[in-house]
């Protein structure tokens, strides 16, 4: 299609005449410049209707031609729910309309409008209600009718990003008073953000006559000269505590949404005024337009939007549309002065405007109208800023007050006057919030230590001249009803017919006929949502009050909020090796670790058999020095440390204060003052949280100082009966079974490294070693290891294996075996409690716990069809469905050849030798043996002691 | 919301971790059930001036004293647990 409706050059016009390509609008071509949004190419084209209305299915052309237009919402390559007089249109977009069948220009579902008294308000609610069971059904249905193109199924393939800004001062709108705020806050010495919703600077001066023309190149000049930091196509978002300001940034190459977290020291808000649509009988036919939307047309885009004009006009922006639309060569054939008491009394037409009824009973035959009726004031920004919507009724708009000290106001929001007006008013401002973020930022710095901070000179606050809006006539709701929420058709009749039915607040009847609740969020239709209540309560707009607005102001993609994936992955200096030699990875918390080499059974075989090693790298690490240390450990463990000597280690449980089971670990004596603690590898940031509460709160006076070492050590496991003849061959620590005996340490020289921490323990059930290596020589040691141990049948053994061994041998995971109401009795850790130290975390908890018998206890457990592997949290049952248990860790131990389970069971079944049913999750059960202990393979410990 | 860390600076929130109120653990020998059940689960939660304690995290991961209006998220101030009231 060429571009019909395409006018000469006009002066402030931003697309470029040299750039021409082609597009997809529904499947056909249509003509484009570079600089053109979707509608405005498509309005070149003489292309009226853009989408079909929500509830009721009638056509809808263009109404504000900006992002906030209600008509307009689009598909562009796949993306539902662009902005179409918003977003630039490039070439080759295939962009379509949404939610219409079978085509924008006959849809089928415009059949609503013939039923629309079944979807007046609330019908959402009182429709669909009976009966309940066809809920499922009606919710289908509906679906089918719910506004908003499809989510695409394939992955995004965009990229998404933040960044982080610590402007002096930020002003949000790059209109002429947030220019001027902008640069006169840089020229004293601001650090300045300028943001700007649009493609270009320059609010309402961009369509101006030649003279506010060469005002907006002056200011971009001493924009561009101040050094300020520009983002156009972005908005403020929201502003939090302390200036804490979120701004979206969507032209950013290569990224398609950018997140900006701002720390600003002032904020200036500068949003301009937004054109109010009148609420009479047509007002949403294609052809109807707000004034400010003929004058983008006209003047940035050089669209004809019509041929024949009838002009609404309160003020001087309609005086003004009426001569954009004269010399674009659109016949004005009426001008109605509101001021004068003329008035549009309904807009005629079906498909498209064809007439207008005027207040003096002639009726205008026409296919345009545009009206300029009054102001709405943007006022979310400032209101959740902590100021107010106050109503000025003689000039028929809400203005902020209240706002605190580090947000001011600038232009149309806070008053009318001329440019040199607002600009003086906000050059002002700008001064003032330049000396107010001077003292906010010698405030913060005083707040660093050590910082050498010099305050300024005590300047006196800027006198800001006062700027006040002007009168205007309250024009909203006209002789008839027409719509006044047109992202979600709700219309002025719904609003005063929901008042009738006691919905008589503003906050109930938005809820009830969900005005202001669509994409235009009530930039548009808010005030005149509010005039509708009022009308119909007989209150004023003051009394009637505004609703809440609520960050953000524009919608955000979850894209942004994510931004760009951060996820730390540790990684041990082993790694490398393990993902060279076929390890399947195993992501547990922020580390990856080998879960098996291939054959996790064979690899429990080698440690039961001859000998096998692991890296536990992961493993939580903590060197504690200090006279304290034992305390600190009595303090949390809930067994016993003092009697430990140097030489020797001991396995811990620590409790929280309620006595649930907290972490678990083996800590070892090196030296009389100099303790190594090991935690869980998913416990480890926790349990060192835990200590340094304890140290620098409760327990000040304690000298014991926690350094934490987790990946300072690389940490090999060698378990299996053949690991001290493995481990001899390389150290020469004495380790004969009298010279370092079960639960002792040792540190010497491993294959050649020095300073290796030794431990003999046994979570495996085997004899084994843990080898804490310092981190650079890990993988030495480890291949040394390997290559040495090559006769004894030593395999690399992964984190299946191990669990296949401690589950065998009965060990419990914390976290997989307990849970967050498993205290210590409960998890079978009877033995280690010891209630006769004065005090440790969770003592008390203990205590009641002992004299009660009503927890769940941890058993070992073995299906009596020992083939069968009952699922981990499979439920045991009683009497058919009561719950009285679960089956916490399950494997086929290919010691035994037989399924081995741990589980929690209520206590009157707990005993040995009670047989249970345990229910499997694909339906069916089976019977499991409660075992006399949590251990299934050699319970006395003759193989780890031996 | 910014917190004023003894040692950092004014840093964002999210640098912290809020820990808890700060309060008074009781003596675990002399305790009442329902004294011990308290000082675990009862909260004073007040709308206006809180005490707290916090821990800069991602900082420098001492616990701080913190005196803040949880109806402005303003921090009056921030001080080192393990110091204060000792000098």
């Amino acid at each position: 299609m060429t571009s019909s409706h395409r006018l000469p050059p006009q002066p402030g016009e931003v697309i470029d005449r040299a750039q021409r390509f082609t597009f997809r609008w529904n499947g056909r071509p249509y003509q484009a410049y570079a600089g053109d949004t979707i509608a405005s190419a498509l309005a070149a084209s003489g292309v009226r209707v853009l989408s079909r209305s929500l509830k009721y299915h009638r056509p809808r052309g263009l109404l504000s031609a900006d992002f906030n237009d209600p008509n307009c919402m689009v598909t562009a390559d796949g993306e539902p729910n662009v902005r179409a007089a918003h977003r630039l249109v490039s070439p080759g977009m295939s962009v379509s309309s949404q939610d219409t069948w079978p085509s924008l220009r006959f849809d089928v579902k415009a059949a609503n409008q013939l039923v629309g008294r079944f979807l007046g308000p609330g019908f959402y609610y009182k429709t669909f209600m009976r009966p309940q069971r066809l809920w499922p059904a009606y919710d289908k249905v509906l679906g089918r009718f719910s506004h908003g193109g499809y989510a695409p199924t394939a992955p995004d393939v965009d990229r998404y990003d933040q960044r982080y800004a610590h402007p002096d001062v930020l002003v949000a709108g790059g209109g002429p008073a947030g220019m001027a705020a902008a640069v006169a806050a840089a020229d004293a010495g601001a650090r300045v953000l300028l943001v700007d919703e649009e493609h270009h600077l320059g609010g309402h001066l961009r369509w101006a006559d030649a003279e506010g023309l060469e005002i907006l190149r002056e200011l971009r000049a001493a924009v561009q000269a101040a050094g300020i930091e520009v983002m156009t196509d972005s908005v403020v978002t929201g502003r939090y505590d302390g200036n804490w300001v979120s701004v979206l940034q969507r032209s950013v190459p290569g990224v398609r949404e950018r997140l900006v977290k701002a720390r600003a020291k002032h904020m200036i808000v500068a949003p301009g005024l937004i054109d109010r649509p009148y609420v009479v009988g047509g007002n949403d036919l294609p052809g109807v337009m707000l004034s400010t939307a003929v004058r983008r047309l006209v003047n940035l885009y050089a669209v004809k939007p019509g041929e024949r004009a009838v002009v609404l006009t309160a003020n001087t922006a309609g005086d003004a549309v009426a001569a954009d639309l004269g010399r674009a060569g659109v016949d004005v054939v009426r001008v109605l002065d509101a001021r004068q008491d003329e008035d549009v009394v309904r807009i005629v037409g079906r498909s498209a405007v064809r007439a207008v009824e005027c207040s003096d009973g002639a009726v205008v035959d026409c296919d345009l109208v545009v009206t300029a009726i009054g102001w709405t004031a943007p006022l979310t920004l400032a209101t959740v800023s902590g100021g107010r919507a106050e109503f000025r009724a003689e000039a028929a708009r809400f203005v902020p007050v209240g706002l605190p000290d580090d947000v001011s106001a600038v232009g149309g929001i806070v008053g009318d006057g001329s440019t040199d007006q607002l600009m003086e008013h906000a050059t002002a401002v700008g001064r003032e919030a330049a000396r107010r973020a001077s003292h906010r930022a010698v405030a913060l710095a005083a707040g660093v230590p050590h910082a050498r901070v010099t305050a300024p000179a005590d300047t006196p606050a800027v006198a800001i001249p006062d700027l006040r809006p002007a009168a205007h006539p309250m024009l909203s709701l006209g002789r008839t009803d027409g719509i006044v929420d047109f992202s979600e058709d709700v219309s002025a009749k719904d609003l005063k017919s929901a008042v009738r039915e006691g919905y008589d607040s503003i906050e109930l009847a938005k809820r009830y006929t969900t005005a202001t609740m669509g994409p235009s969020q009530g930039k548009l239709e808010g005030v005149n949502s509010i005039a509708a209540v009022a009308a119909a309560t007989g209150a004023g707009l003051a009394e009637t009050g505004t609703t809440t607005g609520r960050p953000p102001y524009v919608p955000v993609s979850l894209g942004a909020l994510a931004g760009r994936s951060h996820q730390l992955l540790r990684r041990s200096p082993l790694q490398g090796w393990h993902d060279s030699h076929g390890a399947a990875p195993l992501y547990a918390g922020s580390w990856v670790r080998p879960d098996h080499y291939g054959d996790p059974a064979a690899e429990v075989q080698a440690v039961r058999d001859a000998v096998g090693i692991i890296d536990v790298t992961p493993l939580g690490k903590f060197d504690l020095r200090g006279p304290d240390v034992p305390d600190l450990l009595e303090l949390l463990y809930i067994n016993k440390w003092r009697k430990l000597g140097v030489g020797s280690v001991r396995y811990g449980v620590m409790c929280a204060e309620d006595g649930v089971v907290l972490d678990d670990g083996v800590t070892g004596r090196l030296g009389p003052e100099h303790y190594l603690m090991t935690t869980t590898s998913s416990g480890a940031e926790a349990t060192y949280d835990w200590m340094e509460r304890w140290l620098q709160t409760e327990r000040r006076q304690w000298r014991v100082h926690v350094t934490p070492v987790t990946s300072n050590y690389a940490s090999i496991n060698v378990a299996g009966p053949r690991s001290r003849e493995l481990l001899a061959r390389l150290t020469d620590l004495d380790l004969a079974p009298d010279a370092f005996r079960y639960m002792q340490v040792r540190t010497g020289a491993v294959a050649g490294i020095a300073d290796c921490v030794v431990w003999r323990i046994g979570f495996t059930g085997e004899l084994s070693f843990e080898v804490h290596v310092p981190a650079g020589h890990g993988l030495h040691v480890w291949k040394a290891l390997l290559a040495t141990g090559s006769d004894l049948g030593i395999r690399p053994f992964g984190i299946e294996a191990q669990r296949i061994l401690r589950l065998e041998k009965g060990h419990l995971i914390v976290g997989q075996d307990t849970d967050g109401l498993t205290q210590a009795y409960g998890a079978g850790l009877d033995w280690a409690v010891k209630l006769d130290k004065p005090d440790f975390a969770g003592k008390p908890e203990l205590v009641w716990q002992q004299m009660r018998d009503d927890y769940l206890r941890l058993v070992g457990l073995q299906p009596v069809d020992g083939a069968v592997v009952p699922p981990e949290a499979s439920q045991i049952v009683e009497d058919g469905t009561r719950i009285v248990g679960r089956i916490t860790s399950s494997r086929m131990s290919p010691t035994l050849g037989h399924a081995v389970c741990l589980g929690l069971l209520a206590p009157h079944l707990s005993s040995a030798g009670t047989t249970v049913t345990v229910r499997l999750p694909g339906g069916g059960s089976i019977q499991a043996r409660v075992m006399p202990e949590l251990a299934h393979v050699d319970p006395e410990g003759v193989r780890l002691r031996g | 919301m910014l917190i004023s860390c003894p040692l950092c600076g004014p840093r964002d929130a999210t640098e912290f971790r809020y820990v808890d109120e700060r309060r008074q653990r009781p003596d675990p020998e002399q305790a009442s059930p329902q004294q011990w059940r308290d000082y675990l689960y009862v909260r004073a939660n007040p709308s206006g001036p809180a005490r707290e304690l916090w821990l800069h995290r991602s900082g420098c991961r001492q616990y701080l004293f913190v005196d803040r209006h949880t109806l402005t998220n303003e921090v009056q101030t921030a001080a080192l647990a393990r110091t204060e009231g000792t000098r």
